[in-house]
């Protein structure tokens, strides 16, 4: 009896290590900016290349930053999530759109519909690395006072928007 | 006479497009490419998580190796271009994570196995000595052994 105790606790350790491995995503790098004040950042806009648009504009207000391209897969499967956040009027979403073509990008949004208060060039992608983004979509919650307070990684769900997002988002507004 | 012209003039012919065909030389000091690859195989490339970025061919890879270039033409120390990573990406980016809090088990879990391991061998090792430990026989078993020899030898005298 005793010889069996030790080689199956041992047994249990690992399936236990084993089983908590199987449930992590091991694309999902916990970025190090939740917590931090967002990048700074001025790029021209999408619909009006003349005119700029700066972290600052949005000073004072919870908003998200949605990073997409037309050329990403994932955003069209939370372009309908993102449309539906947007008519409930919560929470303003900035687009940053991630090395793409300004032509193929505007396409994308008259197609899809486009639930941006506006959208950014980011053609080169440098703002992109300064808010660490490695795959397309992420999606940034920026409080009133600039700081980063929530990233997804991947698209935006309706589950996330529900649970974490709006939740999030209100506890936010009270803050002055 | 003209056959050797004119093997000369094809011996040019066929070697201008070697010419042409060599590297431009490269406008940059040697020593930074050199930090450049160093750097960039020290970093992890998220989307292809097993690849270095200069292994990894990926346009997030393409687009920080430009970065690690630009900012040691900026005169930025490698250790700067490293914390600038690191900000942005965490420490996941990087092959040789620091030691802290964080990563405390990942440093140490190497020697602490290989400590467990050796407590275990240790101590099966001591189990079996003492169960082949070596005494002097009984009488009695004496006795018996040479009982059991000589019935041996009579048996193959016998046979």
């Amino acid at each position: 009896m005793n010889k069996f105790v030790i080689p199956l606790a041992v047994f249990a350790i690992l399936l236990a290590f084993l089983f908590v491995g199987l449930s992590l995503n091991p694309r999902e790098v916990p970025s190090p900016l939740v917590g931090k004040a967002a990048p700074a950042f001025q790029l021209a806009q999408l619909h009006k290349p003349d005119a700029a648009f700066s972290h600052k504009d949005m000073a004072g207000k919870v908003w998200l930053l949605n990073v997409w391209a037309s050329w990403c897969v994932a955003c069209r499967e939370e372009h309908p999530v993102l449309v539906d956040l947007a008519k409930a009027n919560v929470v303003p979403i900035v687009g940053l759109n991630y090395k793409d073509k300004p032509d193929e990008g505007r396409a994308w949004l008259k197609q899809f519909g486009d639930p941006y208060l506006l959208s950014v060039m980011d053609r080169d992608g440098r703002v992109g690395i300064d808010f660490g983004v490695y795959g397309v979509p992420e999606t940034f919650l920026i409080d009133k006072q600039g700081v980063i307070r929530f990233k997804q990684i991947g698209p935006v769900t309706r589950d996330v928007v529900n649970k974490k997002i709006l939740p999030l988002v209100r506890e936010l507004e009270k803050q002055s | 006479m003209r056959l050797a012209a004119l093997l000369a003039a094809a011996a040019v012919a066929l070697a201008a497009p070697g010419f042409a065909k060599d590297a431009p030389p490269t406008e940059r000091d040697p020593i930074e490419q050199a930090r450049s690859v160093k750097l960039a195989n020290e970093l992890r490339c998220l989307v292809c998580q097993n690849q270095s970025i200069a292994e990894s061919n990926a346009e997030l890879a393409v687009d920080l190796r430009r970065q690690i270039d630009e900012q040691i033409g900026a005169g930025k120390s490698d250790r700067e271009i490293v914390d600038f990573m690191v900000a942005r990406y965490g420490d996941f980016v990087l092959y040789r994570p620091p030691l802290k809090a964080t990563t405390l088990l990942l440093w140490g879990g190497p020697l602490l196995l290989l400590a467990i391991g050796t407590l275990v061998g240790w101590r099966v090792l001591r189990g079996r000595q003492a169960k082949t430990d070596e005494r002097p026989l009984t009488d009695e078993e004496r006795g018996e052994a040479e009982r059991l020899l000589a019935a041996a030898r009579a048996n193959r005298e016998g046979a």
